[in-house]
């Protein structure tokens, strides 16, 4: 089984909520669709889902093209943001409620309940209703319900949005674990970049009803495709430093000018042959990957501490470069002092350049884990 | 249950005003009470009487017409008038709550074009005070044979029920997660078992406090009562009225112990409604 959209469209009036986007994720694999609010990603999903039609385009589910089908018979299995539990019914009836619809019997049901509640650790609260639980059991009772029966596919809205950051953790593992196990293709709307840079085998990034990118997370990470990937994916949020391409220096080494007029000699791999100079361009740098040296380079960009905040492990500095911002992450064991002026140096290989909005330069190296870097400042999630 | 002390707990003040307020909205419906156990000159005496000998001849009365000896003579058709009043309001508003309700999940979840002006127009044929709507209505029952039988009273009664209850069923139809049917139908649910199986149960204290009102409003309705039951249907607020006249006066203890009676089935229906009721009136605000 796997899912295709093919130029899929959601218009609401005048209003395109989704735009033509393609998508195919293969059986077994979970796909994130990460993106800000209002994005079109939860529409994505109730496309796929067969609960908005499609104004253009295709949806299609093991092959077979499945716009004229009703929810009810594309046989998806979907967990809903606010879990959707229905009220009156206890946990083992909100369980069994997908089983009646397939026709089976009293003792199949009871068994299939039975393992789903044992997988889920669900046995204690089996005779409760909704109303008496904690969030991190009805998110319980939204997984199992979705696996109870055999669906072709799982769609998962905002599966971990209600609860709270410890809980959180713990749902993300065990659901990640309930998914492999299940080896469906998977479909995760989240906005939250940890949640689906954790969760996801590819993450799809939207915006404004588009699909900005479709690679794996730590592609997505490493080669944002274009400004907007690149300041939506990673906490403390990419520098993004307008400037303009000088030339080529030394070998492998390319400078650029900055908008307060300083310079930049740094490695930033090949940059294609006929990006002229003077090129307008932005130097994309992540926060951990900046260095405070104690004397300057061709490769260091002059800078005032403006603040300093404490993470714990990390301290995060404010610095400014003529008129422009630029975040630090550096040891919380290294003393700074605001008002300090400090040499930030650029390591080689660690800056992006783009042009145009779009990435001109690709490459298969991060200095930081992708997980650290977006784990750090949950303040700063899109 | 441990104490708590949450913001909504009222201190000795308030609570205390709050009774004595209460008191005074009572304070009639005690006062009928009383008189239905008073003798007449009791009930007729100046100052009135707090403190008398109770008696039960009231009770009798609306039951059995006084004979000439004294103790019971011949049979009332009060009884009749009790059924009548229970079977016709009841089945009304029971009616008007099951059109009402299907009426609303249709208005609620398959909005036409111009929902909102239909929902209007439904709603001004209750904009009409029913004095202005009577005559017609009588010559058009009395011409199509409907006045003074049960089915032209349950037919008016329904009618008068049905926009009240669609736009107070609509507003809890509005207020359920569409989430859980979504859910539903992606669970294989047909639309069937959506409606019966999921969303209903979420509105039962909604239909409960919808048929509470429109039962209290049915119970005391007088006017087209008067005009439209006849004999055989007759219900209790207007064989009350009939009991007014005559030689004697007005007789307030049998009135009083009329209304006595009156008030224990609604008492009855609404004591046995009133957890559903809490919640329905304040729209599930108040939680469980």
């Amino acid at each position: 089984m796997s899912i295709e959209l093919r130029g899929a469209t959601k218009r609401y009036g005048a209003l395109t909520a989704v735009d033509a986007i393609d998508l195919d994720i293969a059986d077994g694999q979970v796909l994130c669709l990460l993106g800000p609010s209002g994005c079109g990603k939860t529409t994505t999903l109730r496309m796929i889902a067969g609960l908005e039609g499609v104004n253009e385009g295709s949806v299609s589910i093991g092959g077979t093209v499945v716009n004229e089908l009703s929810a009810r018979e594309r046989n998806v299995a979907m967990s809903f943001q606010f879990y959707a539990l229905y009220p009156s019914l206890t946990v083992a009836d909100n369980l069994a409620f997908p089983l009646h619809a397939e026709g089976l019997s009293g003792a199949q049901i009871a068994d299939r309940v039975a393992e789903v509640s044992r997988v889920l650790q669900l046995g204690d609260i089996l005779d409760r209703r909704p109303g008496q639980l904690a969030e991190g059991e009805k998110q319980r009772v939204a997984v199992g319900r979705s696996i109870v029966r055999d669906p072709t596919c799982f769609l998962f809205d905002e599966p971990l949005s209600r609860l709270d950051v410890q809980l959180r953790e713990e749902m993300r593992g065990e659901i990640k674990e309930v998914l492999q196990g299940l080896s469906k293709p998977t479909v995760i709307v989240t906005h939250d970049q940890l949640e689906a840079l954790t969760m996801a085998d590819r993450i799809a990034v939207m915006r404004a009803g588009r699909i900005e990118q479709v690679d794996t997370p730590h592609e997505v990470f490493a080669n944002p495709a274009n400004l907007f990937v690149a300041g939506f994916i990673g906490t403390p949020q990419m520098n993004l430093l307008e400037g303009s391409y000088e030339g080529p220096a030394q070998v492998g080494h390319s400078r650029f000018a900055l908008m307060d007029g300083q310079s930049l000699t740094i490695d930033v791999g090949t940059l294609p042959h006929e990006l002229a100079s003077g090129t307008p361009v932005v130097l994309g740098m992540r926060p951990r990957n900046l260095e405070i040296v104690s004397e300057a380079h061709e490769d260091c960009l002059t800078t005032r501490i403006d603040l300093i905040e404490p993470m714990g492990a990390e301290t995060l500095a404010h610095l400014s470069v003529g008129d422009t911002g630029l975040r630090l992450v550096t040891d919380w064991r290294r003393t700074l002092a605001e008002g300090e002026r400090v040499h930030a140096r650029v390591p080689a290989g660690t800056a992006h350049v783009f042009a145009d909005e779009k990435l001109l330069t690709a490459r298969h190296r991060v200095d930081a884990p992708h997980g650290h870097e977006a784990s750090a400042t949950k303040g700063a999630r899109a | 249950m441990a104490r708590r002390h949450d913001i909504g707990q009222a201190g000795w003040g308030q609570s205390v005003l709050a009774f004595a307020v209460g008191i005074v909205y009572f304070f009639p419906v005690l006062w009928i009470i009383l008189t239905a156990f008073k003798t007449r000159p009791d009930a007729l005496a100046t100052p009135p009487k707090l403190f008398f000998t109770p008696t039960l001849d009231n009770f009798r009365a609306v039951f059995f017409r006084q004979s000439s000896t004294g103790g019971g003579g011949e049979a009332t058709d009060f009884v009749l008038y009790f059924f009548n009043s229970i079977f016709i309001a009841g089945t009304a508003v029971l009616l008007a709550v099951i059109i009402g309700t299907l009426a609303a999940y249709a208005f609620s979840r398959h909005p036409l074009r111009g929902n909102d002006t239909y929902l209007f127009i439904i709603l001004t044929t209750r904009m009409m005070p029913p004095i202005i709507v009577i005559i017609p209505i009588f010559l058009m029952f009395r011409v199509t044979g409907l006045a003074g039988g049960y089915w032209g009273i349950l037919l008016l009664y329904t009618a008068f029920n049905i926009p009240f209850s669609i736009w107070l069923v609509k507003s809890f139809f509005d207020e359920l997660n569409p989430e859980i049917e979504d859910a539903a139908r992606m669970d294989g649910a047909t639309d069937w078992r959506v409606f019966f199986g999921v969303c209903l149960p979420q509105v039962v204290a909604g239909l409960a406090a919808t048929f509470v009102f429109g039962l209290i409003l049915t119970w005391n309705e007088f006017l087209f009562a008067l005009l439209l039951t006849g004999v055989e249907t007759r219900t209790v607020p207007v064989a009350m009225a009939r009991t007014l006249g005559g030689n004697v006066g007005a007789d307030y203890g049998l009135l009083a112990a009329i209304v006595t009676l009156f008030l224990i089935p609604i008492f009855f229906v609404t004591f046995l409604l009133q957890n559903q009721l809490l919640r329905g009136v304040t729209f599930g605000t108040v939680k469980k």
